[in-house]
C-alpha cells in the first residue's frame, strides 16, 4: 500500500495530525507515537488530541523506556527502573497512558501486545471506525535497550494467566479453562475462579465498552500482573462528536447568519465613507 | 432633540494638524471616546493616524497610574503619517491621567480636566504631593477645568439609570466637549450610540444626553476662547474605511485565501498583541477560515504545519514568547519545505516583557532564530492598513516559494488605526499554486524542483499517484528519501538559502523617498514608517538633504539595496531596538558604513527626536566616507597609468560605482561618482594623509571602476 506520510518532530505529532484532519477531514490520519514522545514532551498535545475528539488515531508504541536515545527512563517505566539515566532506579511514579485517556476523556481506548497480529489488526480496524480520536496503546517490547520489560504478561507461560482479552458484551473471563473472572466487589475489582465458593459466570463482570462512564474503564485498564491479567482489546469506545463535524456544523450555521460572502463585500462593508 | 449647533460665536483658529490625546482610568471608555473622536473626523475628511496606548493590568487599582488608559490621535488637512508626538489637546479624567500623560502635552496646549476627580484621595492616589490644578504644576498650559462628572449626572437626572450607568456617560459628555472644540458634527457618533445600545434605550438617551451637554457647555466656557478648525484633506478619491493593523492581517490573510482557492488554516494560542486576529477569524467561518485555539505556540504551529502538508494556507501569529517556542516547528516547515505563514506581533521583551507596549526586537530571531542553517523569508509591514497587503504577500510568497514566511508587524501597528482606501479584490495580484506537473506515467517525486524559484510542488495528500513521504530528517534531493550522506546535505542546506535568496528577483526593489543620492540615507523598517517618513519629509521640505529607504522585505533584502546605498555618505538605520537590522545589513554589506539609532522605550519614535537626530547626523558629516581605514588600506591606489592620482584616490574613498553625482549641488555631470570640483578640496588634505597607500595599477581582477 503506497501512503501519504509525515514524519514530524518529536512530541508534536498529534498536532500536526490535528492540522491535517481539520484541513481535510476525508482523510484517513493514522498518527505514531513512543511513551516518551506522547506522554513526556507531547503530553499536551496528546491530551488536547483526545479531549478535543479529533478523528484521528493514535498508535502509542509503549516500550516503558526512551529507546532512541539509547535507554533513559520514561514516564511509563516502572519505579526503581535501572536505566542509563536512573542508576539507582528510577524515582518517578509511572503513567498509565489509560488514565490520560480518561482524564482527558477520550472517546477510544484500547491496548494490545506487538506480538499479537490477529488481536491488532482487530483493534486497528475498530479505531478506523470510531468517529473521534482513537487511542491504540501497543505494548512493545525494545530487544535492544528494554527486552522483556512486558514479559510478565507476553511470556508463553504467562498469556493464559495475565492476558485477558475484553469484548463489549461478553464476560470477562481468562486462564488456560477459562474458568477465571473478574468481579466487582463494592468498588473494588477481583479475581475470582468460577465454581470456587459459589461463584458462577453470572458474577462476572460483562463488559460495557459503550458506557460513557468511564470509572469501570479506567480500573480495568489500570490492573497490572501479578495480581491481576492485563486487559488487552477495546476497553473503551464511546459516541461524540467529532471536532471535524462541529466544525462543519459551524460553517453551515456561519453561511446562514454571514452578512458578507465575499472579501469584497466584507472590506467594503460596515462603516465607510466617499472621498469626493 | 436637534442636532447641536454653536450659538455662540467665538473664534475659529485654523490648524494644519492636531494632536489629541484622551487619558482616564481603565474604566473610564477612552478608547471608545478615542475611537469616536477618530471615526467621526474620518467621516469629516480629515487624514488621521491613531495610538491607543493601554496598562497590561486588566483593573489595575481605580484612579492609579497603572490603570490609566491613553488614546491618541492626530488630525489633519494634510498627510497625516504618525499619532503626533504632543498632544496640543490633553483630556484627563482624573489626577492619575495627568499624572501619567503630562509629559505627552504640549506646553501651552489645551488640558482638559475632569475637577470632579480632584480630590483629596485621587490626588495623593496618583503621586501628587498637592493638588496639581492649584500649585504651579501646570503654568505652562491652558487649564480648562470641567466639572465633568457632576454636569453629567445633571444632564442625565431625568433618566432612570443607575448612578454607575449614569457616570460611566461621562467619556460622552467630554467627548460632546471635544467635538465642540474641534467644530464637529455629532451625528455619527448618535448613529453609533442608537447602534450599540438597540436593546437598553435609556443608555441610548443617556450617552446622547452626555454627548450634547458637553457640546453645549464647552461653548460657554471662557477657558476655551477659540475652537480649532482643521479643514478635510486632500486626500485621494474614493472610498474609505477605518482599519486596525490586526484586522487588516486578518482581512489580508483571508483575501490571500479567496484569490488562492484554498482554505485558511490559522492555529493560534492567545497572547497579547496578537490575539485580535484570531477574534477577528473566527467570526469569518463562512469564508471557509478554520480556527483552532491551541493548546500552546507549538501545536498552533504544527496544526497549521500538517493543514499546509493537507494543501490548505497553514498561518499561525504569536507574539515574541510565542515566536521564541515555534522556533523548532518552523524548522520543521524549512525542512519540509512547506507554505506556511508565522505573523510576529512584536512587543516589548524578553520573555514576558512590556505585553502591551511596542517594540521592533524580534528581528533577529525572525531571520536567525532556528536551529542550524535554516533560513525564512522574513517581511514586515509598515503601517496598521498595509498589514493587509503583506499579510496578502506572506501567504503569496509562502505558497509560492514553497517556504515560511514570517510576518513582522508590532504592537503600534496592530493597534493603531488609519483611513485605509479600500482595495478591490480584482487588484490584488494573482496566486498561482505550485500544483505537481504532468508525471507523463513516471512516479512523483517530492523533492523535484522548479527550475527558476528551486521551490518543489504541492502534491496534496487524498490525490492518487502523488503518495509521498517527508519530514524532519535530511531529504535526498528529488526523492525525498531520508539521506545521510555527506554532499547530499551540503547541496539540501545550500539549495534551500539559494531558493529563499531567489525571493528577491520576485519582490519590488527599495524604494528611495528623496533624491537617490547624497549625504545621509535614513533606513528604517516596519512599524516607524510613519514617524520616519514625517520627519524626513519635512526636512526635506525646509531644504535638508536627507532620504528615506523604507524596509518592507527584509530576508531576502531586495536586490537593489547595495546600490542603493552606495550612492550616500552615511546610512543611518532607525530600528526599536538595540540596532538588529543595522547588524544584519553590515553583516550583508560590509563595506557599507552604517550607523545606528536605536529606542528601546517601549514607545514609537517621536517626529521631534528623530529630526533632532538627523539634523545632528548631518551636521559632524565630513568623513572620507564610504570605506574605513583599514579597508581603504587593504584595497591600496588602483590607478590607471594615464589617470590621475586624485580621481584613483577618490574612487578608493567613495567607492560608488557609476553613479551620478553625489553633491548636493550636482554640478558634475560626468557619473563619476564624486564631483571633482567639490569633493577636490576635501581631497587634497585626505590624499596627504594617504601618501603611503600601495600604488597598484589598473586591471584589478574584479574591478568594475571605470573613470
Ligand atoms: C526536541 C527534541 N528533544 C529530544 C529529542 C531526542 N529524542 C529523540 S526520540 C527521544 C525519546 C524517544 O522515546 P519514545 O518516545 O519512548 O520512543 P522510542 O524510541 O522508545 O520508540 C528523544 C528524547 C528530539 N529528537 N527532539
Ligand atoms: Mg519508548
Amino acid at each position: 500500500m503506497n501512503t501519504y506520510g509525515f514524519h514530524t518532530v518529536h512530541g508534536r505529532g498529534p498536532a500536526v495530525a490535528t492540522g491535517v484532519k481539520l484541513a481535510n477531514p476525508k482523510l484517513s490520519v493514522w498518527e505514531v507515537q513512543g511513551d516518551g514522545d506522547a506522554l513526556a514532551i507531547g503530553g499536551n498535545h496528546f491530551i488536547h488530541a483526545l479531549r478535543r475528539n479529533i478523528d484521528i488515531n493514535i498508535l502509542l508504541f509503549n516500550n516503558e523506556i526512551y529507546g532512541l536515545t539509547k535507554g533513559q527512563y520514561s514516564p511509563t517505566s516502572q519505579m526503581g527502573k535501572v536505566t542509563k539515566s536512573t542508576p539507582f532506579g528510577a524515582v518517578e511514579r509511572p503513567f498509565h497512558a489509560a488514565e490520560l485517556v480518561m482524564g482527558a476523556q477520550g472517546t477510544y481506548y484500547a491496548r494490545t501486545i506487538d506480538t499479537n497480529p490477529k488481536l491488532m489488526t482487530e483493534i486497528f480496524v475498530k479505531a478506523a471506525k470510531h468517529v473521534g480520536t482513537s487511542m491504540v496503546e501497543i505494548l512493545q517490547n525494545c530487544v535492544i535497550f528494554n527486552d522483556k520489560t512486558h514479559g510478565a504478561i507476553t511470556a508463553r507461560e504467562n498469556r493464559d494467566d495475565f492476558q485477558l482479552h475484553i469484548e463489549h458484551g461478553k464476560p470477562m473471563l481468562f486462564g488456560k479453562d477459562k474458568n477465571k473472572g473478574i468481579k466487582l466487589n463494592g468498588l473494588k475489582l477481583e479475581v475470582v475462579t468460577v465454581g470456587e465458593n459459589g461463584i458462577t459466570e453470572k458474577d462476572i463482570l460483562v463488559h460495557d465498552a459503550h458506557t460513557e462512564d468511564p470509572t469501570l474503564h479506567l480500573m480495568l485498564a489500570r490492573l497490572t500482573p501479578p495480581k491481576f491479567p492485563m486487559i488487552l482489546g477495546v476497553i473503551r469506545e464511546v459516541k461524540a462528536k467529532a471536532y471535524y463535524q462541529m466544525m462543519e456544523e459551524e460553517f453551515e450555521m456561519s453561511k446562514t447568519r454571514a452578512k458578507y460572502h465575499t472579501m469584497d463585500e466584507l472590506l467594503h462593508g460596515g462603516e465607510t465613507w466617499e472621498v469626493k | 432633540m436637534s442636532d447641536a449647533i454653536s450659538t455662540v460665536k467665538k473664534k475659529a483658529e485654523e490648524v494644519e494638524k492636531v494632536v489629541v490625546r484622551f487619558a482616564g482610568d481603565s474604566g473610564d471608555g477612552m478608547q471608545l471616546t478615542g475611537s469616536q473622536f477618530s471615526f467621526t473626523s474620518a467621516m469629516f475628511g480629515n487624514d488621521l493616524a491613531t495610538f491607543p496606548d493601554f496598562p497590561a493590568e486588566i483593573r489595575a487599582p481605580l484612579g492609579t497610574v497603572e490603570g490609566v488608559s491613553g488614546f491618541q490621535v492626530q488630525i489633519g488637512k494634510i498627510d497625516i503619517y504618525t499619532p503626533g508626538d504632543q498632544a496640543d489637546v490633553l483630556v484627563a479624567m482624573n489626577p492619575a491621567a495627568l499624572k501619567s500623560n503630562l509629559g505627552h502635552a504640549k506646553k501651552g496646549g489645551n488640558i482638559i480636566v475632569d475637577l470632579d476627580a480632584f480630590d483629596k484621595r485621587n490626588i495623593e492616589k496618583a503621586g501628587f504631593s498637592a493638588n496639581p490644578l492649584e500649585d504651579h504644576t501646570l503654568d505652562d498650559y491652558n487649564v480648562v477645568q470641567a466639572p465633568i462628572s457632576s454636569l453629567t449626572k445633571t444632564a442625565l437626572e431625568s433618566i432612570e439609570l443607575d448612578n454607575k450607568s449614569i457616570m460611566r456617560s461621562k467619556n460622552m459628555f467630554a467627548l460632546g466637549m471635544m467635538y465642540w472644540l474641534f467644530d464637529r458634527p455629532l451625528t455619527d457618533t448618535v448613529r453609533y450610540l442608537e447602534a450599540k445600545f438597540k436593546k437598553t434605550p435609556a443608555l441610548i438617551e443617556a450617552n446622547k444626553k452626555a454627548l450634547y451637554a458637553g457640546f453645549h457647555y464647552a461653548e460657554t466656557v471662557e477657558a476655551l476662547p477659540s475652537f480649532y478648525k482643521v479643514p478635510p484633506a486632500s486626500i485621494e478619491k474614493g472610498k474609505y474605511r477605518h482599519v486596525s493593523g490586526n484586522v487588516a492581517t486578518a482581512w489580508g490573510l483571508m483575501a490571500a485565501s479567496e484569490k488562492s482557492g484554498k482554505r485558511l488554516f490559522y492555529g493560534s494560542y492567545p497572547i497579547t498583541p496578537a490575539s485580535d486576529i484570531l477574534h477577528e477569524l473566527s467570526k469569518h467561518k463562512n469564508f471557509g477560515v478554520i480556527t483552532l485555539q491551541a493548546e500552546d505556540e507549538i501545536a498552533a504551529i504544527c496544526s497549521a504545519i500538517g493543514a499546509s502538508y493537507a494543501g490548505q494556507i497553514g498561518c499561525t501569529a504569536s507574539s515574541g514568547p510565542g515566536l521564541a517556542l515555534k522556533g523548532e516547528a518552523l524548522g520543521l516547515a524549512i525542512m519540509s519545505e512547506l507554505p506556511l505563514v508565522i505573523v510576529d506581533v512584536q512587543r516589548g521583551g524578553p520573555s514576558t516583557g512590556l505585553p502591551t507596549k511596542t517594540e521592533q526586537a524580534d528581528l533577529n530571531i525572525a531571520i536567525y532564530g532556528r536551529n542550524s542553517e535554516a533560513p525564512a523569508i522574513v517581511i514586515a509591514a509598515s503601517t496598521p492598513s498595509n498589514c493587509f497587503e503583506f499579510a496578502y504577500m506572506a501567504v503569496k510568497l509562502s505558497i509560492e516559494h514553497m517556504t515560511p514566511v514570517i510576518l513582522l508587524t508590532d504592537g503600534y501597528l496592530a493597534n493603531g488605526s488609519e483611513p485605509w482606501k479600500i482595495p478591490n479584490m480584482s487588484s490584488m495580484p494573482d496566486i498561482v499554486i505550485p500544483n505537481p506537473p504532468n508525471l507523463n506515467g513516471s512516479g512523483f517525486l517530492p523533492y523535484v524542483r522548479d527550475k527558476e524559484k528551486l521551490s518543489r510542488y504541492w502534491a496534496i495528500p487524498g490525490t492518487i499517484g502523488l503518495e509521498h513521504r517527508i519530514g524532519g530528517l535530511e531529504k535526498q534531493e528529488e526523492t525525498g528519501n531520508v539521506s545521510y550522506d555527506p554532499l547530499n546535505h551540503e547541496n539540501m542546506v545550500r539549495v534551500r538559502a539559494e531558493k529563499v535568496e531567489r525571493v528577491a528577483n520576485y519582490i519590488p526593489e527599495l524604494e528611495i523617498i528623496g533624491e537617490g543620492v547624497g549625504k545621509l540615507l535614513v533606513v528604517g523598517w516596519g512599524g516607524t514608517y510613519g514617524g520616519l517618513f514625517t520627519s524626513v519629509k519635512e526636512l526635506q521640505q525646509s531644504g535638508r538633504k536627507v532620504d528615506l529607504a523604507h524596509f518592507n522585505y527584509i530576508n531576502p533584502l531586495p536586490k537593489n539595496t547595495k546600490d542603493v546605498f552606495s550612492k550616500y555618505e552615511k546610512v543611518l538605520v532607525c530600528e526599536l531596538n538595540m540596532g538588529q537590522l543595522a547588524s544584519h545589513l553590515r553583516s550583508k554589506f560590509p563595506g557599507v558604513k552604517i550607523e545606528s539609532y536605536t529606542k528601546i522605550q517601549g514607545q514609537p519614535f517621536t517626529v521631534t527626536e528623530l529630526k533632532e537626530q538627523f539634523l545632528e547626523q548631518l551636521k559632524n558629516n565630513y568623513e572620507h566616507n564610504g570605506r574605513d581605514q583599514e579597508e581603504i588600506y587593504k584595497t591600496g591606489l588602483y590607478q590607471r597609468s594615464i589617470g590621475s592620482v586624485v580621481s584613483g584616490l577618490r574612487r578608493l574613498l567613495h567607492p560608488v560605482g557609476n553613479a551620478k553625482c553625489i553633491t548636493p549641488n550636482g554640478c558634475c555631470q560626468r557619473g563619476c561618482g564624486v564631483c571633482i570640483r567639490n569633493r577636490l578640496c576635501c581631497t587634497i588634505p585626505v590624499l596627504h594623509e594617504y601618501l603611503w597607500l600601495p600604488y597598484r595599477t589598473w586591471k584589478r581582477p574584479g574591478c568594475s571602476y571605470r573613470s
